[in-house]
């Protein structure tokens, strides 16, 4: 087996009482699509949070590329590559959908303290952004406020400025949530265009597009990973049944 | 073609501005420029303020202690025997930058009220610093000997203060358009759109913001310098809370994150002032309802209110307001 890209061992964070992450060892592979799913309140995104070092865990530790990142500032982790995006869409509402994923590229073009030229006018800057939305579908949106954006393209911008950071792990907390059909039929596509050039660690509720772009799958029970295998696995798992995987979902 | 009334407006009173001392002259009205002066000189320091208020979303209520700064710098160096203007000039930009850094550093660690708690207390305990400075006059300030001369310019004077206060004020206005819409400005605001984001795309913002308010610290102690010359006095009031709050209110009431914004509320908030002190004693009675309506129904300040609809949709690098 490849070194794995992504591993936490024996990761553990609680709230108060409540353990959201239970004594998790997971790896991600290079260029591999791995799947967390699990009921509402498994921990998933709070997994997520504490890779890309906005929440901190309890204990255990987390290793990316070989390097202990445990305690890495969240900012450091994107210029690893790793990033996340969020199932809560977290954009930068007053600006264009360019300039929202123009200031993704910044962040990895240098530093900023740049305090003459134009950002808006920097190729530099664009083309790459330009780029970024073209592969979510929404390059005829660029230059419309973030904010006057319909749900799902605000949620195709939330997915361009992560890809834009160029990671080679992309975190991505339900990128269809509150997506119609059409959308996700696309992101679904876009995720399997991707494919093979980078990794994901996929949290979708969405079982259709888990099963369709999945690699491996971990299935999150209250915080603790019940299982861990390939879709086949994950399918004819019996605890995985009785946990969360409803009989009709199996059905497919 | 649309005309933009925030353009007209903008330009109206850039021309007024440049042209204020020739009508004073023919008028023979010398203190309109002392008037129109402070205005400028408050503007700038709102201008200064703008920058991590505006621009950056962060409410420093503590920004009349650079201002004293500045003006305690001139007062400082007059009072041990140091003439000519480079020198306040330098250690007034120098002591700002060393003080924005500490202080700055130290608050930039908070946010949302916690941040205007501690911008105000280090405000407040500069003041109390200051009153118990004996040897610059303690609680009743002290008179300045002489002004900040640059070689042929003595800023003290009333027409060559005017101007120093106009073409810094233009400069500083030009200086921040290319800031705020530069890769730092992006920064900056992107802050205050979202910091959570900013972090998560890679971006250190506690640097950025603490660069900005550096900046805006110096150039709220250059406002400082020229505040000195035109009274020729400095006193603790200058870094008391009213002051910084004063600021405060300019910014917001002129369009917070507009580039002219500081100006123009520099300029109703002091004609306000005037007008209503005409009028009645109690004139900050009637000014406080004023400033409610204005931030009621104006959100975008006095230049909101003139801005062309569907501002929203307007892509950013067309700031100009
Ligand atoms: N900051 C917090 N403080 C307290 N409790 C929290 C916090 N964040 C999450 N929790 C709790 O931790 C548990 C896991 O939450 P998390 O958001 O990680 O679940 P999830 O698997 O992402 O759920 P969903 O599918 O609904 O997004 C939940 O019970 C949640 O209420
Ligand atoms: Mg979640």
């Amino acid at each position: 087996m490849a070194e794995p890209l992504l591993s936490t061992r024996n990761l553990a964070k609680s709230f108060g009482g409540l353990t959201a992450t239970d004594d998790l060892s997971l790896d991600v592979l290079p260029r591999e699509v791995h799947a967390v799913i699990g009921p509402n309140g498994a921990g998933k995104t709070t997994l997520i949070s504490q890779l890309s070092g906005e929440l901190q865990p309890d204990a255990g530790s987390i290793f990316f590329d070989g390097q202990d990142i445990t305690a890495l500032p969240a900012w450091r982790r994107p210029h690893l590559g790793l990033t996340r995006s969020f199932q809560i869409t977290s954009i930068f509402r007053d600006m264009s959908a360019l300039q929202n994923v123009a200031l993704a590229v910044q962040a990895h073009a240098g530093h900023s303290f740049r305090f003459w030229r134009p950002a808006a006018q920097d190729p530099e800057l664009l083309e790459p952004a330009r780029e970024a939305l073209r592969q979510v579908g929404l390059q005829h949106r660029a230059d419309v406020a973030a904010a006057a954006l319909a749900h799902g393209e605000q949620r195709q911008l939330e997915i361009a400025m992560a890809l834009a950071t160029r990671p080679k792990l992309l975190l991505l907390d339900e990128p269809m949530a509150g997506m119609g059909p059409e959308e996700s039929a696309k992101m679904v596509e876009l995720l399997q265009k991707l494919k093979g050039t980078l990794a994901f660690l996929l949290v979708e509720h969405d079982m259709d597009a888990v099963f369709a772009v999945a690699d491996r799958i971990t299935v999150l029970v209250y915080g603790r990973a019940i299982a861990t295998g390939r879709p086949e696995e994950i399918r004819g798992n019996e605890n995985v049944r009785q946990a969360y995987l409803g009989e009709e979902s199996l059905a497919v | 073609m649309r005309v933009d009334l925030r353009l007209l407006l903008i330009l109206l009173v850039v021309a007024c501005l440049a042209l204020l001392p020739v009508a004073a002259l023919l008028a023979e009205e010398p203190y309109w420029m002392r008037f129109w002066s402070r205005i400028m000189i408050l503007g700038l320091a709102a201008a200064g303020l703008n920058l991590i208020l505006g621009f950056g979303g962060l409410v420093s209520f503590g920004h009349a202690m650079y201002v004293a700064i500045g003006a305690y710098t001139v007062g400082a160096l007059r009072h041990h025997g140091v003439e000519g203007g480079l020198p306040d000039i330098l250690v007034a930009l120098g002591a700002s930058a060393g003080v924005g850094l500490l202080i700055g550093a130290i608050c930039l660690r908070t946010s949302g009220i916690f941040f205007i708690m501690i911008t105000l207390a280090f405000a407040q305990m500069t003041y109390f610093f200051f009153v118990s400075l004996e040897q610059y006059g303690g609680d009743d300030g002290m008179r300045i000997a002489s002004g900040t001369q640059l070689g042929p310019l003595h800023l003290d004077d009333t027409l060559t203060l005017y101007y120093s206060a106009f073409l810094l004020l233009c400069g500083v206005i030009f200086l921040t358009w290319r800031l705020v819409n530069a890769r730092f400005g992006m920064v900056i605001r992107g802050a205050r759109s979202n910091e959570q984001r900013m972090a998560a795309l890679g971006i250190p913002v506690f640097r950025y913001r603490l660069t900005a308010y550096v900046i805006s610290a110096m150039i709220c102690a250059l406002a400082g310098v020229l505040l000195a010359n035109l009274t020729l006095y400095i006193s603790p009031a200058y870094t008391h809370w009213t002051r910084s709050g004063e600021l405060l209110i300019m910014v917001i009431l002129g369009g917070l994150g507009t580039l002219f914004g500081p100006v123009i509320g520099a300029i109703v908030l002091l004609q306000l002032e005037d007008l209503l002190a005409h009028i009645t004693q109690h004139w900050q009675l009637f000014l406080g309802p004023i400033l409610i309506l204005v931030v009621l129904f104006a959100r975008g300040g006095l230049l909101g209110l003139l801005a062309p609809r569907q501002v929203s949709q307007r892509p950013a690098e067309e700031i100009d307001g």
